[in-house]
């Protein structure tokens, strides 16, 4: 029996499953034929491996072989099977040790001259491999690194299938060879370049920043052009306490599987992810034909999704939203599989009053008639608008708010992220049996319940506002969630009447 | 005569010459008809084998296998047809190919493909 199999993964979405390689040899004309569902890329495959094999040295077998990949319903695509296969068909012409080569999982494309290149989606294919039970994984050297980034797998790193064949018990001479570098990784996007103590005047909003970030609550900004909306939403990522390590390792995944490259050590600040109001579905939140990619919504996870100038997004872009929103998961359909994606991201959004923008500031006229104002904050569907706790008005700052500025100290970045940690750390203890983590997960019959609910004269003001209509019952129980966000930024251990106020300001820009 | 025919001539008669050392009798060579040319036609058992038969002087340039294609492929099976049609009478067909390495210098390699497919 000439047969030699071997192991590679399959990532569709996050999802990651083993690829069984099996290539058997028949005496036919010479060929090389792949089954099992590959795409075009991985169809090529047969050119790269036969001249790779060759031109390193250690030529395939000169008839017919055969090489499956199963489970054979399952679609593979790309070519970072290449190495896999490339080693099945050694192992089936006996160049390599058969019981070697079935232990290990195989990832990586060849080079016509044998030598292996980096593949996008190292990260998350390995630690798939490694939830699935792998013990060895052989990457190009390229991505070792990256690799080793998931803790509990060994991983080998070579340079061309010249190496990986003398790995696995060939007899073959080492041959020196210049590995193929990865390719340079773009830093990921950090807010570092703004402190928020740049922020004048707008202490609401920075106050409104740090209750959403110590919450997780999603928040809207509402102004005039020039009031500092784009400027405070890009301050909330600086805020946000430090990912840990599952989270930083699925950030990771999720850049490597975008093809953005992963740093070589994990990267602990959460992402900020700024589409532009042109952006599709797609782009919002993945698709592709073929392979599906992960689109912004999906970037962002654990980190910050910013909309500027949100009205202007197509409306069934700002609807794809409210999947992630709901679920914390992104869904791709395709014909023959469906691609999931964690979406776990914090949505803030910018909007302009109306379409001129100036309605309301003083001293200037707004020109938009009044069914197009209407219309325009509308375009923010009802659904939506309901998942975001936080929603305030943000006015121009005026010469007194600069003068003052100069005199009063602000809050740094570095300061409010150190409360952000304390009060999510202090929700995280409450939280604790509940399986939820921060505020804004928490349902409301829990904050309602009489074990939680806080007292009566704290309850008092939100009680008369419900009274007097103001506001709805999922408004109660959201001015509730933020009310506990704020009282763990004071550090108190429930919302006083004080704390309750200020959560019942903070939707202010809502009119439902 | 160029060179490559000679060695391709040559390759053929040492092709035969296997086939017949191997129990097979060789009934037709360089059969040719308006499609092209059969190198050697011969019979094992109730079977009439058709031969393909390719002669490299060295594998720098691939295996001679690799030089019968798909296509090479389709017209061996168009010209059995015709050899069949000439020839009369209902038979089992099937197509073999040789590769004859014949390096300078070395004893020829003789290697052989039963049923190609």
């Amino acid at each position: 029996m000439r047969l030699g199999r071997t192991r590679a993964m399959a990532l569709i979405g996050m999802q990651g499953s083993f690829v069984d390689v099996e290539a058997d040899i028949s005496s036919q004309l010479p060929g090389l034929v792949i089954i099992g569902l590959p795409d075009a890329a991985l169809l090529q495959a047969r050119h790269r491996v036969r001249a790779a094999a060759s031109n390193c040295g250690i030529p395939l077998d000169g008839h017919l072989i055969t090489v499956n990949l199963s489970p054979a319903a399952l679609p593979k695509h790309g070519c970072s099977f290449d190495l896999a296969i490339a080693l099945a068909c050694l192992a089936a012409a006996g160049d390599v040790v058969q019981e070697s080569i079935e232990r290990v999982v195989h990832i990586g494309e060849l080079a016509l001259d044998g030598r292996l290149r980096p593949v996008p989606g190292i990260l998350p294919a390995v630690a798939e491999a490694a939830r699935l039970g792998a013990e060895i994984v052989m990457v190009p050297v390229a991505c070792a690194a990256e690799a080793e980034l998931v803790s509990g797998i060994r991983v080998v790193g070579v340079c061309d299938l010249r190496d990986a064949a003398i790995w696995h018990g060939g007899a073959f001479d080492a041959r020196p060879v210049d590995p193929i570098a990865a390719a340079v990784v773009t830093e990921p996007t950090i807010a570092a370049d703004g402190d928020l103590s740049d922020v004048i005047g707008q202490d609401d909003a920075v106050f409104a920043l740090q209750v959403a970030a110590a919450g997780r609550h999603h928040a809207l900004f509402i102004g005039p052009p020039g009031a500092g909306k784009t400027m405070l939403a890009d301050r909330l990522v600086g805020i946000l306490p430090d990912l840990d390590d599952e989270a930083a390792l699925e950030v990771g995944a999720i850049r490597s599987l975008s093809g953005l490259g992963v740093p070589s050590s994990l990267q602990r600040r959460p992402p900020l992810e700024t589409p532009h109001h042109t952006a599709t579905a797609a782009a919002m939140i993945g698709g592709g034909s073929g392979v599906v990619r992960p689109g912004s919504a999906v970037r962002a996870g654990h980190g910050v999704l910013f909309l500027d100038e949100a009205p202007e997004f197509p409306a069934n872009v700002l609807d794809a939203l409210r999947q992630p929103l709901e679920s914390g998961r992104v869904a791709i359909h395709r014909a023959n599989t469906v691609a999931s994606f964690p979406a776990r991201f914090q949505l803030v959004l910018a909007a302009n009053p109306c379409p001129c923008g100036l309605y309301g500031v003083p001293r200037e006229t707004c020109t938009c008639p009044p069914a197009a104002r209407r219309r325009y904050l509308a375009r923010l569907s009802g659904p939506l608008i309901d998942r975001i706790d936080i929603q305030v008005q943000v006015s121009r700052v005026s010469a007194v708010h600069v003068r003052l500025a100069s005199e009063q100290s602000r809050a740094t970045t570095a300061d409010a992220r150190a409360r952000v940690q304390a009060a999510r750390a202090a929700a995280r203890e409450r939280l604790a049996t509940t399986g939820w983590a921060t505020n804004a997960e928490v349902s409301g019959r829990w904050l309602r319940a009489p074990a939680n609910r806080p007292s009566a004269t704290a309850l008092a003001p939100l009680d008369r506002a419900l009274e007097r209509g103001q506001i709805t019952m999922r408004g109660y129980d959201r001015v509730l969630r933020v009310a506990w966000s704020v009282a763990d930024l004071s550090g108190a251990t429930s919302p006083t009447p004080a704390h309750v106020g200020q959560a019942l300001y903070l939707r202010r820009g809502e009119d439902r | 005569m160029a060179a490559k025919d000679e060695l391709g001539r040559r390759g053929e008669t040492l092709a035969a010459d296997y086939l017949s050392a191997n129990g097979y009798r060789v009934i037709d060579r360089n059969w040719r008809c308006r499609d092209g040319e059969i190198d050697v036609v011969a019979e094992q058992g109730d079977e009439t084998v058709f031969v393909e038969v390719k002669t490299r002087s060295s594998t720098d340039f691939g295996h001679p296998f690799e030089a019968i294609t798909l296509g090479k492929l389709r017209r061996m099976r168009r010209l059995a047809m015709a050899w069949c049609v000439q020839a009369g009478g209902w038979r089992r067909i099937r197509l073999d190919a040789i590769a004859v390495i014949a390096r300078p210098g070395t004893r020829p390699s003789i290697e052989h493909l039963e049923r190609l497919t």
